[in-house]
């Protein structure tokens, strides 16, 4: 049972992540996306780490909302209805794609990793959260405080005015100087 | 679930990822791939801790980090998408040839 869930939740993956490429709508792209990232988390929790795969599922689930969004403002194709495919490099693109899949699939069926130890026992999710508010904390600090710096950032880069007049003041197209 | 099952799931996300960032023409399309790239990072640093070191909860730290770059990327990705719009009126990447030598 455990098995032929995993199995559907590993199909389900790959092939969600092979339509966001393949839709003619960017926002089902972005649905898509999500739909394999909600296996990919599922599948997390199988393999006992509950706390990530749930976090994996709830982050997913808000990016991809805002993603349709953007989606749909930067849609040249709105809702679908004609064919898309913008694509440049294409046969280039799949050969890179192969050799990356042959090359990492090689990597984790030939090489040798450490024996298997005990499979993880009692509260995952409890060790993990003293973990990371003891031993680990300064990992987790930093990954606060990145993501901090990534909202100033985001909102610096994107905003419409800076501290003198429009962002893009004294700017101009290159080549036009 | 075997480790070789779950690391050649992680390679075929990693190389379905690679393929749309290098072939997609719009950002946003970009920046899926790349998410997807992450994703089977994910699937590899999780199936890694789970079937070689479950035993400490140091090893899905890892997975923490991951998930924290995805979200920088996606951030950081939307705010010039949106700048590059705003001021060149691109959103493919055709459009900013500016730069080619």
């Amino acid at each position: 049972m455990r098995v032929a869930l995993f199995w559907m939740l590993a199909v389900a993956s790959i092939v969600s992540g092979w339509r966001v490429f393949r839709t003619d709508s960017m926002v089902r792209a972005a649905y898509w996306l999500m739909a394999s990232f909600v296996a990919v988390g599922i599948i997390m929790v199988q393999l006992d780490a509950e706390f990530l795969g749930l976090v994996l599922i709830l982050m997913m689930a808000g990016e991809m909302t805002i993603m349709a969004v953007f989606m749909v403002m930067f849609m040249m194709n709105p809702a679908g209805l004609n064919p898309m495919m913008m694509v440049h490099q294409h046969r280039a693109s799949i050969v890179a794609g192969v050799l990356a899949f042959v090359g990492l699939a090689g990597v984790g069926i030939f090489a040798r990793f450490p024996e298997p130890t005990l499979r993880a026992s009692g509260q995952v999710t409890a060790q993990l959260g003293h973990e990371l508010l003891g031993d680990s904390m300064l990992i987790f600090e930093t990954a606060g405080v990145a993501l901090l710096a990534t909202m100033i950032g985001a909102l610096a880069i994107a905003g419409a005015t800076g501290r003198f007049g429009s962002a893009d003041e004294g700017s101009q197209e290159p080549g036009e100087a | 679930m075997s480790r070789e099952v779950l690391l050649v799931l992680g390679a075929a996300l990693f190389g379905i990822g690679v393929y749309g960032a290098l072939s997609q023409q719009s950002f946003v399309m970009i920046m899926m791939g790349l998410e997807l790239m992450v994703n089977g990072a994910i699937v590899a640093a999780v199936t890694l801790w789970s079937r070689a070191a479950a035993h400490s909860p140091k090893g899905q730290l890892l997975a923490v980090v991951f998930m924290t770059v995805m979200a920088v990327e996606a951030a950081i990705g939307f705010a010039l998408v949106t700048n590059v719009f705003r001021i060149r009126r691109a959103d493919i990447t055709e459009k900013l040839k500016a730069l080619r030598g």
